[in-house]
């Protein structure tokens, strides 16, 4: 019983009305879908999810599951399974106590509540743990109980906010693939917030990438990751180096140039495009290769990263945008040319068919078919 | 645009404004009278600051001021000079004892009030039993009586404050500042006033404000002691009596102006406070360390003998009890008489006691955990209103306080005065600063998260509340329960003025018993009121499986 949620121009504002957290934010996430929230921090994702749980209150707008409005269900009927950043397992309850709560609430008792739990505690993978207090389980345990405590109820929609941000490393990867098995299993629609793009990129079927309240694109983790709608994105997902170039029309087709010596025929370019527009060029750090003509770089440092090398690198005549952090660019090891030490110089050329091209204020794709809602 | 959901009042609101009104009724409106009733004409009810004129005109009155500031400072300074020192030496050093020494401090703390007056008097006072003795060996001790008296036998019996609040300071510094000092070339005694003392300053003031609105709130010592010599605390109620019949306009007077020292007091602390206080996350706490050489000696010695003076009045108080009686004087040998004529003529009090007690014991853990909920939680006009009027009642001394009540409640439409009820209001309007000081301490420690699990889950917010939020709270409640009964049975100075002799209590009727110098059983009671607060601080170390108190 998975359901499709809706959001109709979401507003939230906070201590009364005078911050506005969401400005205006649409989207549906289909039955049975994996949707990820992925943003920096204050980018409104959990305010978002917490006006999906029924913990926040709207100021506009409306939320529907299937075609029922919920804005003014409460949180205890909306029926929805919910994992949170710190776990929130009850202290005082053992972890068959915990999971059997939400099942009891709902007048289940006896076989079939005894039932529904052992089930649910043998696919987490916690039975043995079941008549311990949660005061004597892991991080990673306590997790499981979490899991099991939002699954078990049988949900309409799990609500996951950053549930793996307080595990280390390698139970983090663990558990997501656990959590991603899971929803596979139980076909249930999964909304989960993280501002890790790795972790969203691995776990999801969607992604909706946010900054400050506004949507900034959704899509599935590739076309993200490969056609990103704006610079925010292109930045935020992984790395990229952002060049300004100026539009050419050549033989009635477009090329970019960013100098005389590089001059990119990017495939898919937009009709829109016109001779002389300014725009930004965006390339992934492992997107170049050696050439004899091209961007001169020169080498600030290095670092070996096992798989690939690492470089941060200066481009010449200041081609490159301003950005916080410095250019890098990337060389898988097995493809390593040769081996650049800081001070060096260089030539390389970016792959014209990867390149993705934006207006000059980094609003807005100039490649065919790349929007905001994505090729649904 | 959809409309904004509408606001409907929920339980949580009901129960704000409930407790808005219990408080207004109980707290405000009395406090309210008094301040009027201060600045009123008692001949004729006109609005005057006469009372105020008549207080800093007479110097009888100025003298009382004189008096209770000369108390208050004296016993915050000594009270700092031998609290302070005693901690930092049980925090750095390895101590022999140091459980049992914390243990009886905390005793001597919590006891009842003046008991250490009377003891004092019973071993030093004419006719004592220590004057006498050196009397025989031709030494004349001095006077406990007057104010020297006073200031000593309040600084044995406060300078536990500092104690208590210098120790937990000194655990939450981080030896490696200690050693980062030492690394840079401190001397220890160097590196004690450049970076310990400066790190515990703001607990020391805390610690000093308590020692000080304590010493000059204190009612039973100056009472016993003093022998005519008058203090603020005092004259509150001699006046009152004195007034009988009257509107109490002057008393009211003596009231604000304690009041409002109390409030400078309270004012400069907190201004030092947000100045000059750190956070630190003690990762690892000092290390105690062991006494070499004769240093340790001294250390324990001085140690001991603060104790002794600190023990000396309950072992009095523990003596006299059992002595053999006849009327007022003490013969030789021991006897359970003291305890028969107890049970026999004065089981009320030690009833009373116990029924106002947990009657109030129960309205502070319900009230506290529904005002920490609304007030951490359901945050609004109404919950900010009740976090300001509830930390009145720590600026008022006992005395104010009993006044207060007596004033609002002594006229219909609410004639509460001489009940149990006005005793009980009392006891948990003392208590009531500090339960919810503890009880939002623990609503801060728990994750809102876990509330909105359970809701997440289909249970509602109020069922919520009673089946998740209570019992994570419970724990952390009833020890500060615990702590709450130990001082409320031993509360003397409300009590004193509302009493009636239906609703006497066991700490008023030992201050009667020494009035009628019926030594024995006033021991006898005390001895009771002494078991009942070591039994309950056993219970709450068990309870809270910590040998620390929250005062």
């Amino acid at each position: 019983m998975s359901i499709r949620i809706s959001a109709e121009h979401v507003v939230k504002k906070y201590e009364n009305g005078k911050v506005t957290v969401i400005p205006d934010l649409s989207l549906v996430i289909k039955d049975g879908e994996f949707f990820t929230l992925l943003g920096p921090s204050g980018c409104g994702k959990t305010t978002f999810l917490r006006i999906l749980a029924g913990f926040n209150t709207l100021e506009g707008g409306r939320i529907l599951f299937d075609d029922t409005v919920m804005n003014d269900v409460p949180a205890q009927k909306r029926n929805i399974g919910m994992v949170f950043q710190n776990y929130a397992i009850f202290p005082h309850l053992t972890v068959r106590q915990n999971v059997e709560f939400g099942l009891k609430q709902r007048k289940i008792s006896g076989e079939e509540l005894k039932k529904r739990v052992d089930e649910i505690l043998k696919i987490v993978k916690i039975e043995e743990f079941a008549d311990r207090l949660p005061d004597r389980l892991s991080g990673g345990q306590q997790q499981r109980v979490a899991l099991a405590r939002a699954i078990v109820i049988s949900p309409s929609v799990l609500l996951m906010d950053e549930p793996l941000s307080n595990l280390d490393a390698k139970l983090r990867i663990e558990m997501r693939t656990t959590i991603r098995e899971l929803q596979k299993k139980v076909g249930i629609t999964t909304v989960y917030v993280t501002h890790d793009q790795e972790e969203a990129l691995a776990i999801s079927d969607r992604i909706a990438v946010m900054k400050l309240g506004e949507l900034q694109q959704i899509g599935q983790p590739m076309e993200i990751y490969l056609r990103p709608y704006n610079t925010f994105v292109a930045t935020f997902i992984g790395f990229s180096n952002l060049f300004r170039g100026t539009v050419r029309m050549e033989n009635g087709r477009p090329a970019v140039v960013l100098n005389e010596d590089c001059v990119l025929h990017v495939p898919d370019l937009d009709e829109s495009v016109e001779d002389g527009q300014e725009v930004i060029v965006s390339m992934r750090p492992n997107e170049f290769h050696y050439a004899d003509r091209g961007l001169r770089v020169r080498v600030i440092s290095s670092t070996f990263l096992g798989q690939n090398m690492s470089y941060k690198v200066a481009f010449e005549n200041a081609l490159a945008v301003e950005l916080e952090d410095e250019n890098e660019l990337t060389e898988p090891m097995n493809y390593l040319e040769r081996k650049l030490n800081a001070g060096d110089t260089a030539c390389i050329m970016p792959m014209e068919n990867k390149a993705n091209v934006f207006t000059a204020d980094g609003a807005r794709s100039l490649i065919k078919g790349v929007t905001i809602y994505g090729g649904e | 645009m959809a409309a904004n959901r509408k606001w409907k009042p929920d339980f949580w609101f009901w129960l704000t404004v409930v407790i808005t009104l219990v408080l207004l009724v109980f707290l405000a409106y009395p406090l309210f009278t008094l301040f009027i009733r201060a600045f009123q004409n008692g001949a004729d009810g006109s609005f005057s600051l006469d009372n105020f004129v008549r207080f800093f005109s007479k110097n009888y009155y100025k003298r009382g001021l004189k008096n209770s500031m000369i108390i208050g400072f004296s016993v915050t300074g000594l009270a700092v000079l031998i609290g302070a020192p005693l901690a930092y030496l049980m925090a750095t050093y390895k101590f022999k004892g140091s459980r049992v020494i914390d243990i009886l401090i905390i005793i001597s703390l919590l006891s009842p009030p003046f008991i250490g007056a009377y003891s004092w008097v019973l071993l030093l006072g004419r006719s004592g039993f220590l004057s006498d003795l050196f009397a025989k060996a031709g030494i004349r001790l001095p006077s406990i009586y007057g104010l020297g008296g006073i200031i000593f036998v309040l600084t044995l019996k406060l300078y536990p404050f500092i104690y208590i609040y210098m120790k937990g300071a000194l655990k939450k510094i981080d030896v490696s500042l200690i050693e980062a000092s030492e690394s840079l070339g401190c001397t220890p005694v160097k590196k004690v006033f450049t970076v310990v003392i400066p790190l515990v300053l703001p607990t020391l003031l805390a610690g000093a404000l308590m020692v000080f609105m304590n010493a000059i709130a204190d009612f039973g010592t100056p009472m016993v002691l003093g022998e005519g010599l008058n203090a603020l605390s005092t004259m509150v109620y001699t006046e009152y009596i004195n007034e009988i019949g009257g509107n109490s306009n002057f008393s009211a007077a003596i009231a604000c102006i304690m009041v409002v020292i109390t409030m400078v007091f309270l004012g400069a602390q907190q201004y030092v406070i947000n100045r000059k206080s750190y956070t630190m996350s003690s990762l690892k706490p000092i290390k105690k360390q062991k006494f070499t050489g004769i240093g340790g000696v001294f250390a324990h010695i001085g140690a001991y003998v603060i104790l002794a003076f600190s023990i000396i009045p309950h072992i009095t108080v523990l003596v006299t009890s059992f002595l053999k009686t006849e009327g007022k004087m003490f013969r030789q040998g021991f006897s359970l008489d003291s305890y028969r004529t107890v049970f026999s003529s004065l089981a009320r009090p030690v009833l009373n006691t116990y029924k106002y007690c947990l009657a109030a014991i129960v309205v502070i853990v319900i009230l506290g955990m529904f005002v920490a909920y609304v007030s951490t939680r359901k945050k609004n006009v109404l919950t900010r209103f009740i976090d300001a009027v509830t930390m009145f009642p720590y600026v008022l001394p006992g005395a104010v306080l009993g006044l207060t009540l007596l004033m609002a409640f002594n006229k219909p439409p609410m004639v509460l005065s001489g009940t149990s009820v006005i005793i009980v209001i009392a006891l948990v309007i003392r208590r009531l600063p500090y339960t919810l000081r503890s009880s939002t301490a623990i609503m801060y420690q728990l994750s809102p998260s876990v509330e909105e699990a359970s809701i997440s889950l289909g249970c509602g917010p109020v069922k919520t509340f009673f089946r998740i939020t209570a019992h994570m709270m419970l724990p952390g409640v009833l020890s500060g329960a615990i702590l709450s009964w130990v001082t409320v049975i031993n509360e003397l100075s409300a009590s004193f003025i509302l009493y009636s002799s239906r609703t006497i209590t066991m700490s008023v009727s030992v201050y009667q018993q020494v009035v009628r110098m019926e030594y024995g059983t006033a021991g006898a009671i005390a001895t009771i009121l002494t078991l009942t607060t070591i039994l309950s601080l056993f219970i709450f170390f068990k309870v809270s499986g910590s040998s620390e108190v929250d005062l």
